[in-house]
Formats: C-alpha cells, sequence, structure tokens
C-alpha cells in the first residue's frame, strides 16, 4: 500500500469529478494528437510527393490546381496542351529533365496516368513482379491499387472516362492489360496506374471519332519526328495534360516560369510554391482546430483544480490524522500532487489512444473516399512532449490545493471536529 | 517522560492553558480533567508536536519537542507518540490492516505486516482486517484505532476523550482496555476528559480548570 495506491484509492472515492477530467484533458490531447498525426504525415507525404519537381507545365487555370492535379493526383487537371508547345520548354538550355503526364482516366477511383517510364524512376519505384509497359493498352499497378482492386499481372480491366468515381462511361472495346506491379514506396505512385501515353491516345481516339469526347490527342502519328532534345517527350503533335519539370540550374526558377506564363500559352506553378500556399491555407484551419484543443486542456486543468480543492475540504480530517501518525508536511504536499500526476497521466495516455484512433479512422474514411492516401499514421516524437506538457499542466493545477495541504493546521482541523 | 516547564499557549491573544510545571514518569498513567475548552485537547496537541507553545518547554521522552526541525517532529510523533483521537477517524479508502500499516509506513518504520495482525490480534480485531472501517461498530472502530496508535510500539499514548460518548459499560471496559494497551508496551498514558467516571481509575491527575478562568470556548 503506496502512495500512489493511496492516491488512487482517494480518487475513486470521489469518481464523478475525475472522470470529468480525466474526459476533458482526453479529448484535448486527442485533438492534439489528431492535428500532429495529420499535419506531420500530410506534409510528409506533400513532400515526398513532390521531391525532385521543380516547376508543373500545363494548360492556363489555377497554379494550384495544376499542382494538385499532376503531382498529387487530388484535383481535376486544368486541360490538355500540345506537345508541341511542350517540346519548346523540353528543349530549354536550363531545363534537366521533363516527364509527361496524360490523364482523364480511372479505373474504380485510381487514376489512370498515361507516362513514360521516367515516371517510375522518378519515384525510384521498382517492380514487385513483371515488367514495365512497352506498348500501347499495358499497365503497371501502384502497390495499393492492386491490393484493393485484386488485380494482378495477366488480369484485364476496362478504364472509365473521368476521374472522380464511375461516370457510368466506359471505355469498353479498349482494355488494359496488366503487365507488371510495382512495389510500395510511400509515394503517389501507389495509388495510380501507369500505362503509355499513346494508350490514352488510343482509348480516346476512338470516342473522338464518334465525336462524344473532348479531344486529348489528333490521329495517330503526327510531323514530329523522334528529337533526341526533346527530352524524351514522346514524338507526335498529340495532346498531353502537363508535364512535371526538373531544372538543370537552380538559376531557372527566378526566369523559366515567368517566360513560361507571360510568353505562352502555358501555364508554370512550382510545386514548393503552390504547396506553401496550401499549408497556409489550411494553417488558419488548423489553428483554429489547436486553439479548441487548448481551451479543452485549459478546461481539464480548471477542472483538476475544482476537483482536488473540494476533494481537500472533505480530505482535511484524513490528512490531519496523516499527520498525527507521522506524515511530514511535504508527503502531504506529495499525496496530493500524485493525485493530480494520476488523473493527468490517465488523461494524456487515453488522449493518445484515442487520438491514434481518430486518426487512423480519418485516414481509413479519407483513402476510402478516394480524396486523401495518408500513410500509416505512426507515432510522432512530439507526442512524447505533449504528454509530458499535459501533466505538466496537471501538476501544476494540483499545486494550489498541494500547497493548501501543506499548510494545513493540524491541530486546528482535530478541534474543529468536536 | 513528559516534562512541562512554564507551558502557555493560547489562540488570538487569549491564553487558553497556562501549566507552570508538570512531569508524569515512565509507564505512569495520568488523567487530565477540566471543562470543555479548559485546553486539554491543547495540551495533548502540544505534547504531540501539533502545535508549538507560545512560551515554555514540552519534553517527550526526553526530547524538546518544540526544538524539533518540522520533519524531525513529525517523524518523532511517528515513532514515539500514539495519538487517539475522541472520533477515530479511521481512513475509509483502506482496509482496516491497510489503516494499520498506514501508520507504520507514515512513521518511515517497516510495515512488517505480523506486527500489525499481532496489535489486531492483542484487540481481538483481527478477523476484521480486510473490512472497510466504516461497516465496523463503534466498539470495533475503537480497537483499530486503538491499535494504530500502539502499532509503533509508542513511549506515550495520549487519549483524547476516549470514553465520553459512551455509556457506563462500554466505558469502564474502553478505559480497562487502553489502560492494558499502555501497560503491555509500557507506554506513559495520558487521557484528557471531562467524564468524571474515570477519576477513581487513576492514581494520577492534573485538573486545568482555574477557578478564576473563564472557559475560552
Amino acid at each position: 500500500m503506496n502512495a500512489l495506491l493511496l492516491g488512487l484509492r482517494t480518487i475513486a472515492r470521489r469518481p464523478l469529478p475525475a472522470v470529468l477530467t480525466v474526459l476533458l484533458l482526453m479529448l484535448g490531447i486527442a485533438t492534439v494528437v489528431v492535428l500532429l498525426l495529420f499535419q506531420q504525415e500530410f506534409e510528409d507525404r506533400l513532400g515526398r510527393d513532390a521531391r525532385g519537381i521543380d516547376l508543373v507545365v500545363g494548360a492556363k487555370g489555377s497554379g494550384l490546381q495544376l499542382v494538385l492535379s499532376a503531382v498529387f493526383h487530388i484535383d481535376v487537371p486544368t486541360g490538355n496542351v500540345p506537345l508541341s508547345e511542350l517540346r519548346e520548354i523540353a528543349r530549354h538550355p536550363m531545363v534537366a529533365s521533363v516527364i509527361p503526364l496524360s490523364l482523364g482516366d480511372a479505373y474504380r477511383g485510381f487514376r489512370i496516368v498515361g507516362t513514360t517510364p521516367a515516371y517510375v524512376d522518378h519515384y525510384a519505384g521498382q517492380l514487385a513482379g513483371g515488367r514495365l509497359w512497352e506498348r500501347s493498352m499495358e499497365a503497371v499497378l501502384g502497390s495499393r491499387v492492386a491490393r484493393e482492386t485484386g488485380l494482378r499481372t495477366g488480369s484485364s480491366f476496362i478504364g472509365a472516362h473521368g476521374l472522380e468515381g464511375d461516370s457510368g462511361f466506359h471505355h469498353d472495346e479498349d482494355p488494359y492489360r496488366v503487365v507488371g506491379v510495382l512495389r510500395e514506396t510511400g509515394t503517389v505512385l501507389d495509388r495510380l496506374v501507369l500505362v503509355d501515353s499513346a494508350s490514352v491516345w488510343e482509348v480516346h481516339a476512338v470516342h473522338d471519332a464518334s465525336g462524344t469526347m473532348p479531344a486529348t490527342g489528333g490521329t495517330e502519328g503526327g510531323s514530329g519526328a523522334d528529337d533526341p532534345a526533346a527530352n524524351g517527350l514522346p514524338a507526335g503533335d498529340k495532346e498531353v495534360t502537363t508535364m512535371l519539370v526538373r531544372y538543370r540550374t537552380p538559376v531557372a526558377a527566378i526566369s523559366l516560369p515567368r517566360a513560361i506564363n507571360a510568353g505562352t500559352k502555358l501555364q508554370a506553378a512550382s510545386p514548393a510554391q503552390e504547396t506553401a500556399r496550401l499549408f497556409q491555407l489550411v494553417g488558419t484551419g488548423l489553428d483554429a482546430f489547436r486553439a479548441f484543443a487548448g481551451v479543452l486542456i485549459v478546461a481539464s486543468a480548471l477542472s483538476l483544480f475544482i476537483a482536488l480543492w473540494h476533494a481537500l475540504h472533505e480530505q482535511r480530517y484524513d490528512l490531519a490524522v496523516m499527520r498525527t501518525l507521522g506524515a511530514s508536511r511535504g508527503r502531504i504536499l506529495r499525496f496530493v500532487l500524485i493525485q493530480g500526476a494520476v488523473l493527468g497521466v490517465a488523461g494524456a495516455v487515453l488522449g493518445t489512444a484515442l487520438g491514434h484512433a481518430a486518426g487512423w479512422l480519418l485516414a481509413e474514411w479519407l483513402a476510402r473516399a478516394r480524396s486523401l492516401f495518408l500513410g500509416d499514421l505512426g507515432w510522432v516524437p512530439e507526442e512524447g512532449l505533449v504528454v509530458a506538457g499535459a501533466v505538466l499542466i496537471a501538476l501544476v493545477a494540483a499545486t494550489v490545493p498541494a500547497i493548501r495541504a501543506y499548510r494545513l493546521d493540524v491541530a486546528t482541523v482535530l478541534l474543529e471536529r468536536r | 517522560m513528559v516534562e512541562v516547564e512554564n507551558l502557555e499557549h493560547g489562540f488570538g491573544g487569549q491564553t487558553v492553558l497556562d501549566l507552570p510545571s508538570w512531569r508524569v514518569g515512565a509507564g505512569e498513567h495520568c488523567l487530565v480533567v477540566g471543562r470543555s475548552g479548559s485546553g486539554k485537547s491543547t495540551l495533548l496537541h502540544l505534547l504531540a508536536g501539533l502545535a508549538t507553545p507560545c512560551a515554555g518547554e514540552v519534553r517527550v521522552a526526553g526530547q524538546n519537542v518544540s526544538a524539533l526541525s518540522p520533519s524531525a517532529r513529525d517523524r518523532f510523533r511517528g515513532r514515539s507518540v500514539g495519538l487517539l483521537l475522541q472520533t477515530f477517524h479511521l481512513l475509509d479508502t483502506l482496509s482496516v490492516l491497510d489503516n494499520v500499516r498506514l501508520a507504520r509506513r507514515l512513521a518511515g518504520l517497516p510495515e512488517d505486516r505480523a506486527r500489525c495482525r499481532e496489535v489486531l490480534e492483542d484487540l481481538g480485531v483481527v478477523e476484521l482486517s480486510r473490512a472497510r472501517p466504516s461497516t465496523l461498530s463503534h466498539g470495533q472502530a475503537q480497537r483499530v484505532a486503538l491499535a494504530r496508535a500502539v502499532v509503533n510500539r509508542p513511549r506515550v499514548i495520549l487519549a483524547d476523550e476516549p470514553t465520553s460518548s459512551l455509556d457506563d459499560g462500554s466505558c469502564e471496559r474502553v478505559a480497562a482496555l487502553i489502560e492494558a494497551e499502555a501497560a503491555r508496551h509500557g507506554a506513559t498514558l495520558i487521557v484528557a476528559t471531562h467524564d468524571s467516571r474515570l477519576r477513581g481509575r487513576f492514581e494520577r491527575s492534573l485538573s486545568l480548570d482555574a477557578p478564576d478562568r473563564e472557559p475560552a470556548r
């Protein structure tokens, strides 16, 4: 029977205020933990997806939309642009490499991206099985796509037009054949279906002929022959949706975007700048959440203070008796502080657990809605600080009641019981 | 064992206790009588070091109590003084046995479960070890409180109004019980009471009733 156990039993004698205190603290801590987890994972993920992409070039529109659609694959594209115009940029001396992307179709909510093998290399993608696409209508699946759709090497599937869910319009005549599956990379690659740019043109050419779909390309076999200076861009006068650009020199960041935006019909947007803008936008919302968590934690500290203060009034005879049995003032002080610490630790531990559970549920829900894919929400180092902070706040809230207990005049308390 | 010199104590400028000289030898039993408010409880608190006298000196077991540092005084009280309070006040968060163990712990002594059971055995309440204090009868609670007071083998047992709320038969039994426990441990016993039924039992007594003093409370 040690001080901790005695403290626990003392708390258990007045369970309601204790439960209220722990509940408030738990909710406050859970909110902080969810924020930490999401912020961390969100920034990590966006950082990983945007790494090595200096500029995105596409059709005119919102720069943020262009980056969201081309880099993170969460928004709809701004439109299509002719390869011939992109080729001009790809040839620019400040451009080190480019990757073309053709968007527009999806399979069960996963985007089908027409591109070149350079896109796989960019994210250091490795094959878990099969091979990369070599000709039109061959597809390579990201790890998450394979896991959730059950498709494997050798399977066939039919893409649906549109990026969000099922538009009801299927490209029935053109089934894709899966030739390979990628290993998990922890990047956007995991949730993409990768095909050759030509595949997208082929699929849409059929509908172009029928006149029901917007054109994504002209007819097969255009003018441009294979041009080594075009940085691996496909030949022809067809259209793609966007092009990811890597600079040869940092100086390019100053002049190139401006040159493209002012001098061509295209638009250039920097993922770094656009995500910074996004964080700024989202940050205001996060600040509100943080303030909410702060209010909860302050309320819990207040509740803890009131609970201990009231308990002290009932306990003062107990405390006086403990003093008559030889307990020092310091021991009484610690006894009250321990009660505060117990409530603080309980709230912090339960809050962390609740935060992780809520974070997991939210991530699962977001993934199911195909809106935002967060990886495994692991432990964030800051959580240790949050737990320590919660216990510290509990101790501070317990300090005033503890000092009152410390100052208790035993003789007076014993006399008042007459 | 207990020596008091020129002791004075009061609250708010009003003298409650004025005791020029008083001694109780080792193993002696002494009754302290007086009206309500004559300073009986205050004298016990001063002897136990729960209050510091306004003037004068209190020596218990050769130790000048008010000269000790606060924490040394607490330790001294825990080990050398057994306090039996009028309302026994056992901690209801703990079992009977744990109440007795707490007295060992708070005095900084090893818990010594065997010793705790032994005192409960001596007082005939060992079978209640696991019971909650709130479920005990008045007499059982008094025995447990007495067990808690003597578990550390105190040199001095201080009892405050141990019999005032009891009928004649119980009064007799309780007084005998306390005296027997004090004798078993060779402790000096000081009983403060306004219960006139105890007067004949003790070889020594001290009256705090001064004819010229008004009751303070």
